[in-house]
C-alpha cells in the first residue's frame, strides 16, 4: 500500500476512463446512472468525486464513492435537462479528472419495459380464463376435481343443526383489499345460504370495520336469497376489535362460551391462527380452515379437520355455488398452472444449454422470464 | 342501479390500477398514492360503523343477560373510558388536555393505559401460543402412519440442526436441516405460491369484470 502511495506521489495518478452517463430505464425520472472504468491506480486511491455540469456550464459535486466502485446514481437531477459528468480520482492532494461523459437527459417513462413479461403472462392467463368461461357458458361440462374440505361444508352445517349449536365463521384478519378476504367473504355467502336453509345461527366476528360492513350485507343478502330474511340476526355479524390479540381473545372466549359445533377460519391469518384453531379443537368443534398464508397452513393442517390450501380458498365459492361461469375460471387457473410448469421446464433447459459454449445467446430468452 | 354503479366503479378502478402497474411515470405514481389516501379516509369512516357495531352487539348481550354478559359490560366500559381519556385527557402527561389524567403520582393517560393494559394483555395471548404449539406438535408428531413418521423425523432433524447442540452431535446436521428447508420445504411452498398467484389474478379478473359479485352483497 505504502509502495503504491509512493508511486502515485512520484508519477501522479491515472484518471478514470470511459465515463458513461444514461437515463435510468423504466423509472419516474429524476435519475441518471453513471459508470466508469476504474483508475489504473485504484488501489492507492481514497475516493472518486462525481462532478456534474449542467446546460449553463455550472459544475456541481453531486457525490463521492470510495475506491473500487465504478458506478453512481445521481438522483438530484431535473428532468429534460442536459447534463455531462466527470469523475475525479482523489488521493489526498492528488487529483486526476476523467474526460467528460456524453450528454445525458433524465426523462420519466410511460411504460416499464422490464414488466413486459408480466404483461405477456397476464394476457395469456386472461385469455385462458375467458376461453373457459365462454366454454362453460356454452353449456359444456367441465371436470373439477373434488376438494374434501369443501365437500365437508354441507356436513358441518348439518351437524351444527342437529346439535342445535351455532356456526362460527372467521373471515380472516386482513382488510378488504386482500384477495383472500374477498375469497373468504364469497365462501361466507355460500355458508350463510346453507345456515339460512337449515335455520342454524351463524356468528361472524370481524376484525376490520369495512370487512364487517361487507360481511353484514352478504349474510343478509344470502338469507334473503333463500327466502328466509326473518331468520337473519343482525347482531350475529359484528365488529370485535382491530387489535390482533384482542380479537383472538374475544373469538376464543366465544368458542368456549357458545361452543359452536362448526368453526370456519377462512382468509388471511397471522400468529393467532393456532390460538384460534387449538381452542376450537379443544371445544370439540368440526373445523374447516382455508388460507393463502403459507406460514399458517401447517398450524391449520395440524389443528383442523379440513384445510383449504392456497388456491383452494379462491376456488371455494365457485365449487360451492357450481355457477358455470365461476367454474370456467377455475379451469382457466388449472391451465395457467400448466403454462407455468412448461415455462419452468423450458427455463431450466435454457439455463443449462446457455452454459454450453456457442449457445450463450439462449440466456437472453431465459432472462425474459425474470421478473423485475 | 344498486349493483350497476359499484360494478362500474370496480371495473374502472381495477383497470386503472392494472394499467398503473405498467406505467412508472410520476402521474401514475400520483394516482396510486392518491388512491391509497382514499382507502385510509374510507377506513376512518368505517371505524364509526365498527364502534356502532360493538355498542349494539354488547348492548344487546347485556340487555338480554346472555351468558357471559359481564364481559360485554367490561368491554363497553373500557371502550367508553379509553375514548374519553383519549379525546379529552391527552395521549401523554405533557399534552394539554381538558380532563386531568393524573391523581397525585398516579397517572392514567392514554399512553399509560396502552403500555400497562394492552401491551401485557397482547403479550399474554401471544405467550399462550407456545403451549398451543406444544399440544399441536404432540398431536401431529405421533407416528401413526408413514407420512406422520416422515414429518416427525424431518421436524426432529430441523429442530436439532438449528440449535448449537446439533452441530455438537454431528457437524453435518445443520447442513441437512438447511437442505430440508431450502429444497423439499421450499419446493412445496413455491408450488403453493404459484397456485395462490394464479388464484389471486383469476379472482381479481372475476371481480373487475363483474363475474364474481359476492362482495356486492351476494345478489346476481
Amino acid at each position: 500500500m505504502s509502495f503504491l502511495l509512493a508511486v502515485c506521489f512520484i508519477f501522479g495518478i491515472g484518471p478514470p476512463e470511459a465515463v458513461k452517463a444514461c437515463d435510468r430505464p423504466n423509472d419516474a425520472g429524476k435519475c441518471i446512472l453513471l459508470s466508469w472504468k476504474l483508475s489504473p491506480d485504484d488501489a492507492g486511491l481514497k475516493s472518486y468525486d462525481i462532478v456534474r455540469t449542467d446546460a449553463f456550464g455550472k459544475d456541481t459535486v453531486v457525490g463521492s464513492v470510495p475506491s473500487g466502485i465504478g458506478s453512481f446514481t445521481d438522483e438530484s437531477v431535473r428532468d429534460n435537462v442536459r447534463y455531462t459528468y466527470r469523475v475525479v480520482a482523489r488521493q489526498d492532494s492528488l487529483r486526476a479528472e476523467s474526460v467528460a461523459s456524453g450528454i445525458a437527459v433524465s426523462r420519466a417513462q410511460w411504460f416499464n419495459k422490464a414488466r413486459v413479461n408480466v404483461l405477456v403472462a397476464l394476457v395469456i392467463f386472461s385469455f385462458l380464463v375467458f376461453y373457459f368461461i365462454r366454454h362453460a357458458r356454452a353449456g359444456r361440462k367441465l371436470f373439477i376435481r373434488r376438494i374434501a374440505g369443501l365437500d365437508a361444508v354441507e356436513e358441518a352445517v348439518g351437524r351444527a343443526t342437529e346439535m342445535g349449536r351455532p356456526i362460527l365463521y372467521v373471515p380472516g384478519l386482513a382488510g378488504i383489499s386482500q384477495i383472500s378476504t374477498i375469497a373468504a367473504l364469497n365462501i361466507l355467502s355460500e355458508v350463510a345460504k346453507k345456515t339460512a336453509k337449515y335455520g342454524t345461527d351463524l356468528l361472524v366476528p370481524n376484525r376490520d370495520p369495512i370487512v364487517y360492513t361487507v360481511a353484514l350485507e352478504m349474510v343478509k343478502e344470502a338469507y334473503t336469497e333463500v327466502g328466509r330474511p326473518d331468520m337473519f340476526k343482525k347482531e350475529n355479524v359484528f365488529f370485535v376489535s382491530d387489535n390482533q390479540f384482542a380479537y383472538a381473545a374475544a373469538v376464543d372466549g366465544m368458542m368456549v362460551r357458545e361452543k359452536p359445533a362448526t368453526n370456519f377460519f377462512m382468509g388471511m391469518f397471522w400468529a393467532e391462527s393456532l390460538i384460534l384453531a387449538e381452542t376450537g379443537a379443544a371445544t370439540g368443534a368440526v373445523q374447516i380452515a382455508g388460507t393463502d398464508s403459507v406460514h399458517q397452513l401447517p398450524f391449520f393442517i395440524t389443528a383442523c379437520d379440513h384445510t383449504l390450501i392456497g388456491e383452494e380458498l379462491y376456488a371455494a365459492s365457485a365449487y360451492l355455488s357450481r355457477d358455470p361461469l365461476l367454474l370456467g375460471s377455475l379451469k382457466g387457473q388449472d391451465w395457467g398452472k400448466v403454462v407455468i410448469l412448461a415455462v419452468l421446464v423450458a427455463g431450466s433447459i435454457l439455463l443449462v444449454l446457455s452454459g454450453i459454449k456457442g449457445l450463450s445467446f439462449l440466456h437472453v430468452i431465459y432472462s425474459f422470464f425474470n421478473i423485475s | 342501479m344498486k349493483q350497476g354503479i359499484p360494478r362500474l366503479l370496480c371495473l374502472v378502478a381495477g383497470i386503472v390500477m392494472i394499467v398503473q402497474f405498467f406505467i412508472p411515470h410520476p402521474i401514475s405514481e400520483k394516482i396510486f398514492s392518491e388512491s391509497l389516501r382514499w382507502v385510509r379516509i374510507i377506513s376512518a369512516f368505517a371505524l364509526v360503523l365498527g364502534v356502532r357495531s360493538i355498542t349494539v352487539h354488547h348492548g344487546t348481550r347485556i340487555i338480554r343477560k346472555s351468558s357471559g354478559w359481564g364481559y360485554s359490560l367490561v368491554a363497553l366500559v373500557a371502550m367508553v373510558v379509553t375514548a374519553v381519556i383519549g379525546l379529552f385527557g391527552g395521549v401523554d402527561p405533557h399534552a394539554t388536555a381538558l380532563l386531568p389524567t393524573s391523581i397525585g403520582g398516579f397517572s392514567f393517560h392514554l399512553q399509560v393505559l396502552y403500555a400497562n393494559l394492552m401491551v401485557p394483555l397482547g403479550a399474554t395471548m401471544f405467550s399462550i401460543l407456545a403451549f398451543y404449539m406444544a399440544s399441536a406438535a404432540y398431536r401431529s408428531f405421533r407416528a401413526r402412519n408413514k407420512e406422520a413418521t416422515v414429518l416427525l423425523v424431518a421436524a426432529f432433524i430441523v429442530m436439532i440442526g438449528m440449535v448449537p447442540i446439533g452441530s455438537a452431535i454431528w457437524p453435518k446436521l445443520p447442513d441437512i436441516a438447511q437442505w430440508l428447508l431450502n429444497v423439499p420445504s421450499m419446493a412445496a411452498k413455491r408450488g403453493i405460491l404459484f397456485g395462490i398467484a394464479l388464484g389471486s389474478v383469476a379472482t381479481s379478473l372475476k371481480i373487475i369484470l363483474g363475474i364474481e359479485r359476492g362482495w356486492l352483497g351476494g345478489g346476481k
